[in-house]
């Protein structure tokens, strides 16, 4: 058998009978990609399953073939990280099942339901890796359905991958690490970015200084984006509340307000997000268990520390089982397959995986820290005003959720089914967080007590007929 | 008005393409998106309200960018590369 890379011992000891195709990975991102790498460096080819076109996931997110930018200009310190995991998506693309443009949209009792092209097909399984990463985690404000607001993902993606800008005049809102990385490679790019308004106060970021400094390269970088975009002119403000976002058919501008002072400015584009979300959904239809994390504000589907989760052969690997960033994502990918493997009776490199449980407690501690530096605005929901739109899909406004509220309703489910908030395509990506926030404020109870949006087949529309088809 | 700006990448193929019946090009490697908002600055009318959408999240999770092919397909405009010649529609939405 070929080496293992990372010198993980690789002697497929006469693996038992499992047949090629019966592991599978969805997500391609960097978690899947070092998943699909472990699996084969033993002997096993998995099938890998993403939606996007080209593999990388978010963070290494590829532009198009024949697009010319360098590794450095578009992921600039990660450069390096980013073409190790395209080269071995490229390397691997030949040996495992790899495909492309397919999205999972159901799971049962070991079948998950693919679209690829338009067509539906079925992809059984034994042996399961769930590696769906995460999306923005948005805290809607009034005027966010305008067009030239997006996620700081978005804009992130419209350069990365399209070599655009938003907009002409480039505001930046919210908070995380995001925040700034994406302000930052804005302007490198050559936009204008008009302003940061990072929702954290500044004390919050000296009080977690003792906590990131547990990973001084990733601390410096994030200081580096902020130091430079001071030094290049951007304005920063700090312990901001966005009040609203103007415009009649795009936006025109901002307001803000800070301390007791409200504040404006002009733009035609703005990007906000609050941190990230994990991609739950095929966790869920999969039955696994799912817990409250106080960390990430969010239940999860809950993993051992070897990436096990409650389901027997299915594993949960990078973002999309709590917010970590990329160099866990790579970890996790890694070692979720080595446990695989090893519960298949292959031979593994145990201290190997040992140690990946080690580094990823360390960068665990270091999300504390961010989560002390970037806090989640507490007193959003208090603030939203009722004429805000918090379901963009539904145009359900947070008066109406109130509403609901005050009948006498505050399971979100069951909110849901009354004022179909999170009820359309989006399947509540984009406001569940929102309405979790506003029906636990409106009805007196924390954030966990309030319940969890259930994940539905389709996870994302199907163009018509493609159920029938089946 | 055109609502995204291009900074880089710009000396790609011209591909022509229909957008409401009219005339209209983008780059090879455009997706539909780019291709629409760096001319125009709005994708669709929202369901209920048929209120100007440009798109949100550009990563294929919020499907507030849906548009449709002259084959009848909707499509993620986000998610979707242009190619030569193809019909792009704008769905107007529900105005109450
Ligand atoms: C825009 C953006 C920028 C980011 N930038 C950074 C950064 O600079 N640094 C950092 O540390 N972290 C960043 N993150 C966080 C990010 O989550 C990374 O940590 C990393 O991408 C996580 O890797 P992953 O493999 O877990 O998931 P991802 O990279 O998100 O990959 C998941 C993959 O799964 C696929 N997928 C999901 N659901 C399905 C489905 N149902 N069917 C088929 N395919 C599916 C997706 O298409 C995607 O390719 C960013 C996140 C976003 C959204
Ligand atoms: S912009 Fe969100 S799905 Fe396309």
């Amino acid at each position: 058998m070929n080496e293992a890379k990372n010198g993980a011992v690789s002697e497929a000891v006469n693996a038992p009978a499992t047949s090629v195709a019966s592991t599978v990975i969805v997500g391609a991102g960097p978690a899947g990609i070092r998943a699909a790498q472990t699996l084969l460096a033993h002997g096993l080819r998995p099938c890998l399953l993403d939606e996007s076109l080209r593999g990388g996931g978010q963070v290494y997110r590829r532009q198009p073939e024949h697009f010319k930018r360098s590794a450095k200009a578009l992921y600039g310190f990660e450069a390096g990280k980013a073409e190790s995991v395209h080269t071995t998506i490229d390397q691997l693309q030949a040996e495992i099942d790899y495909r492309p443009e397919t999205l999972v949209w159901n799971a049962e009792s070991r079948t998950l339901d693919t679209l690829h092209n338009g067509r539906a097909a079925q992809v059984p399984f034994k042996h399961l890796i769930v590696a769906t990463g995460a999306t923005d985690r948005i805290l809607p404000v009034p005027g966010w359905t305008l067009p030239g607001v997006y996620s700081l993902g978005a804009a992130q993606i419209a350069l990365k991958f399209q070599g655009c800008a938003i907009g002409q005049r480039v505001v930046f809102a919210g908070s995380g690490p995001l925040l700034y990385l994406v302000a930052y490679q804005y302007a490198k790019a050559g936009a204008t970015v008009a302003a940061v308004l990072d929702s954290s106060p500044f004390s919050a970021q000296t009080r977690a200084l003792p906590a990131l400094l547990g990973q001084p390269s990733t601390l410096a970088k994030g200081l580096y984006y902020r130091a430079w975009l001071t030094a290049h002119g951007v304005p920063v403000h700090q312990g901001v509340h966005l009040h609203d976002i103007q415009g009649e058919r795009r936006v025109s501008g901002v307001s803000w307000q800070q301390g007791n002072q409200r504040k404006n400015l002009v733009c035609d584009a703005l990007a906000f997000a609050h941190a990230l979300r994990s991609e739950t959904q095929l966790a869920d239809l999969l039955g696994c268990d799912f817990a409250w994390s106080a960390l990430n504000r969010a239940w999860l589907p809950t993993r051992d520390a070897a990436g096990r989760s409650s389901v027997e052969g299915v594993y949960l690997a990078g973002d999309g089982a709590g917010i970590m960033g990329a160099d866990a994502a790579e970890m996790a990918g890694e070692l979720a397959a080595l446990t695989l493997l090893g519960d298949l009776g292959y031979r593994i490199d145990r201290a190997r995986s040992i140690e990946l449980q080690r580094q990823l407690a360390a960068i665990q501690r270091f999300r504390q820290g961010l989560e002390t530096a970037f806090p989640f605005p507490e007193d959003w929901a208090a603030k939203a005003p009722d004429s805000l739109i918090v379901c963009r899909c539904e145009e359900v406004s947070a008066g109406e959720i109130r509403q609901t509220v005050a009948e006498g309703h505050w399971e979100i489910n069951r909110v849901k089914a009354m004022c179909r908030v999170g009820m359309g395509r989006c399947q509540g990506r984009m406001c569940g967080l929102a309405a979790t926030e506003i029906v636990a404020h409106a009805s007196g109870r924390e954030v966990a007590c309030v319940g969890r949006l259930r994940g539905q087949a389709p996870i994302k529309p199907l163009p018509f007929g493609v159920e029938a088809e089946q | 008005m055109a609502l995204l700006k291009r900074l880089a990448e710009r000396d790609r193929a011209v591909l022509p393409f229909t957008l409401d019946g009219q005339p209209a090009s983008g780059l090879q490697g455009d997706t539909l998106l780019t291709a629409v908002l760096t001319a125009e600055d709005s994708l669709r009318g929202s369901d209920f309200s048929g209120e100007p959408r440009a798109g949100f999240c550009l990563m294929g999770a919020c499907q507030d960018c849906w548009v449709k092919l002259g084959d009848g397909r909707r499509v993620r405009a986000c998610s979707t590369l242009l190619e030569a010649n193809v019909c792009v529609t704008r769905e107007p939405g529900r105005s109450l």
